[in-house]
């Protein structure tokens, strides 16, 4: 194998989420991104200079390669959730791309719930305004670790560190109240390409790294947990066949973390105890296993397991409870239902709840907390307090987003209504 | 220090490995869409992974449109026996015969529309609650969108206004009678993505996807295999080229590009130099600028 592909495999994945409304130039940002990463075919810039002649548009439209459904490019806005994709030599990068009104809350929550990494636009002409604190507050809350803030269109403030460094301590104040993240500031221009991949010669003022830069070497392996081991079940592996006869092993993706043949532990929620006897896939056993490797355990006693069950270790468990604090942002158009029922799944496990307790409705423009008006409907925040018919092993979303996260399902229709983050 | 990092094809594998762990989970009847093209090749080695040392606990299910070229039908029955997988395969004919479907007419005549009807009527035939497809997000702007778990209604239809929101790993496939589901466990991988993985896992591919000469003609800028029954125009002459197939699917609709590239490694070079995308050898996207979108809509994979 030659370099070139050895150093492929080697790769790693980040994912990062941008939201943006209509005319911050996200769709441009993300568009000059995969076009000065040479990560555009010829043929979708054919499509996309070809669409922007037809409007009589001076610059070729670098949005037009990220406007997917038809709807949106009729009205000339994203409405859903996209995922793209482009790669450097260093990294893959998968891009959820959301929309940035308020309206599109569950869909920025949703692109923020897998990223490692938030790109927040501010308009350089602007500055802060609410939507910059509705974004940092939902990557806040859904604890993405690593925040770029990118002040763009610097191209029509001349280029004026001024300015740059106002709306920077601007943002640094108004982000102290949230919990403490990763931050890094970005002067760019979008629309012209300064400083996202290539570094500008219009601000020799900044000496900081160029976005694409960040992109590349954001320290990401410490993302996951690898200290407190989760393994919920997912899938019981019996393979029935004379090869292999009394084969049991336990199927499932580590939520938190390692595993090692030998290490004790205890299956929720029968409290049986047992030792790891293996850790297999498909090629043989593996030494260990952890975040987020799909693997199959085997254990040296024989217990009664199903889906929905999880590994832990002995000596550090997680919560076991029916009585659950979170935040839940709601995605139906139908408002949640104070006593209401809901089926509620976390990992992989499946129970019924009832809403027991709205606590307080967030504004997320504001960040106040609202104790009179308790109705969450779409795109609404809000501290919940449920009960479930049995008990989940949970941990605080801050220290796992697997095992701290839940969502909601209307039993009647069957959509996922909610989703939450363990408190 | 042991770094605990995957490389970005471990962490898909394991991605997909847990979205196909999950369907046989929650559903009772599924089956994985088979077309013989090396997506779905890559699904049906992951689904044997994920399974292991147990069998894959659902078959795959072919649609013969009757124009797969006859290395694509050679492979498909070769693999399912190495994988030890159950095939079941319904056609195209079978539905025209019927009168189910109507065949187009004219030049560009293609049964790939007509796949649809066939896998409908497979899906409530074998009562299948789940199909599982080796489609990806990256190919094609209407599937950028696309769910893991995408929810069809009775009719087969995808609703893209009314998706279900997907967060973290939470897969939502609760239904209603009739309803069905559509997987898509390599959502997340580049065509790159596939071709690396194909090479790093030595996975077998039809030899269609390698360099060799075929009988071909030239139409709208790319190479279509000569078969009878491809209606050629006065204009259009069959010639001998060294060709190679970037996708497989319907003979009518996949296009060859001339290539040398004769192992897995010259393949996956090439693909790494190469300037247009694989779709781009897609006669059906081309038709007009929204045409998956609208197919997807009627139930296309």
């Amino acid at each position: 194998m030659n370099p070139e592909q050895n150093n492929y495999l080697n790769m790693d994945l980040l994912r990062f989420t941008t939201a943006g409304s209509v005319d911050d130039g996200k769709s441009t940002l993300i568009g000059r991104l995969l076009y000065d990463s040479k990560s555009i075919f010829e043929d979708q810039y054919e499509a996309v200079k070809a669409t922007s002649e037809k409007r009589g548009e001076e610059y070729v439209n670098l949005a037009l390669l990220t406007d997917g459904l038809r709807a949106e490019r009729e009205q000339g806005i994203t409405i859903d959730v996209a995922y793209r994709y482009f790669a450097t030599p260093k990294r893959k990068f998968i891009i959820a791309d959301t929309p940035g009104h308020i309206q599109y809350t569950r869909n920025m929550v949703t692109g923020a719930s897998t990223a490692n990494l938030a790109i927040i636009l501010i308009d350089a002409r602007k500055g802060i305004i609410e939507q910059t604190m509705r974004h940092t507050f939902i990557a806040s809350l859904l604890r993405i670790p690593h925040i770029v803030v990118c002040i763009n269109k610097m191209d029509l403030v001349e280029y004026r560190e001024e300015v740059f460094n106002t709306i920077k301590s601007e943002y640094e104040a108004f982000a102290s109240k949230l919990d403490a993240i990763d931050i890094q500031f970005v002067p760019i221009s979008a629309l012209l390409g300064d400083n996202v991949v290539d570094r500008s010669t219009n601000m020799n003022w900044y000496n900081g790294p160029t976005l694409l830069h960040v992109l590349e070497n954001v320290h990401i392996s410490s993302d996951h947990n690898h200290i407190d081991a989760r393994f919920p079940v997912q899938y019981v592996i019996r393979p029935m066949s004379t090869e292999h006869h009394d084969y049991r092993g336990f199927a499932g993706r580590v939520a938190g973390g390692i595993f090692r043949a030998g290490d004790k532990v205890t299956v929720l929620p029968s409290g049986f105890n047992s030792t790891v006897k293996s850790v297999d896939v498909f090629e043989g056993t593996i030494e260990d296993a952890y975040a987020p490797m799909s693997v199959t355990l085997t254990l040296n006693d024989e217990i009664d397991i199903s889906r929905g069950d999880m590994i832990v270790k002995d000596n550090n468990q997680p919560e076991s409870t029916q009585d659950i604090d979170l935040m839940v942002c709601w995605f139906n158009s139908r408002p949640l239902q104070l006593n209401g029922k809901y089926a509620i799944r976390h990992t992989t496990r499946d129970a019924r709840c009832v809403i027991k307790e709205v606590v307080y409705k967030m504004d997320i423009n504001t960040l106040h907390r609202n104790e009179e008006d308790k109705n969450i409907q779409m795109n609404d925040i809000g501290r919940v307090r449920l009960r479930t018919t049995v008990p989940l092993f949970i941990d605080s979303y801050k220290k796992n987003r697997i095992t701290g996260s839940i969502i909601l399902i209307d039993e009647a229709t069957n959509e996922t209504v909610g989703a939450g983050m363990i408190i | 220090m042991k770094s605990y990092a995957l490389s970005h094809l471990k962490e898909l594998e394991a991605e997909s490995i847990y979205v196909l762990r999950e369907v046989a989970a929650q559903f009772e009847r599924p089956a994985l869409l088979f077309s013989g093209g090396k997506d779905s090749i890559v699904v049906s080695h992951l689904a044997r992974k994920a399974f292991s040392p147990a069998k894959i606990p659902f078959p795959l299910l072919h649609i013969d449109t009757g124009h797969n070229f006859p290395e694509t039908l050679e492979y498909r029955d070769a693999w399912a026996e190495k994988i030890g997988a159950k095939v079941i395969v319904r056609y195209v004919q079978d539905s025209i015969d019927k009168g189910r479907a109507v065949e187009e007419k004219g030049y560009n005549a293609s049964r790939n529309a007509l796949q649809t009807v066939t896998l409908l009527d497979a899906i409530e035939e074998l009562k299948l609650d789940c199909a599982i497809g080796g489609a990806r997000r990256d190919e094609e702007k209407a599937r950028a969108k696309e769910r893991f778990f995408s929810h069809r209604d009775e009719f087969g239809q995808w609703d893209p206004k009314n998706q279900r929101p997907e967060l973290w790993n939470i897969f939502n496939g609760k239904k209603n009678m009739g309803e069905h589901f559509r997987v898509f466990p390599i959502s997340n991988w580049t065509e790159m993505d596939v071709w690396q993985y194909i090479l790093a896992e030595n996975i077998p591919l039809p030899s269609l996807y390698f360099s060799h000469k075929r009988k071909v003609f030239q139409r709208d800028g790319q190479w279509l295999a000569d078969f009878d029954f491809m209606m050629k125009k006065p204009t259009e002459v069959v010639e001998e080229r060294i060709i190679r197939f970037r996708t497989i699917g319907d003979i009518t609709c996949t296009g060859a590009v001339e290539s040398t590239a004769a192992t897995l490694e010259e393949v996956v070079q090439e693909v790494a130099a190469s300037r247009t995308t694989e779709r781009g050898t897609r006669a059906d996207d081309k038709r007009s600028e929204a045409a998956m979108e609208d197919r997807k809509k009627q139930g296309y994979f």
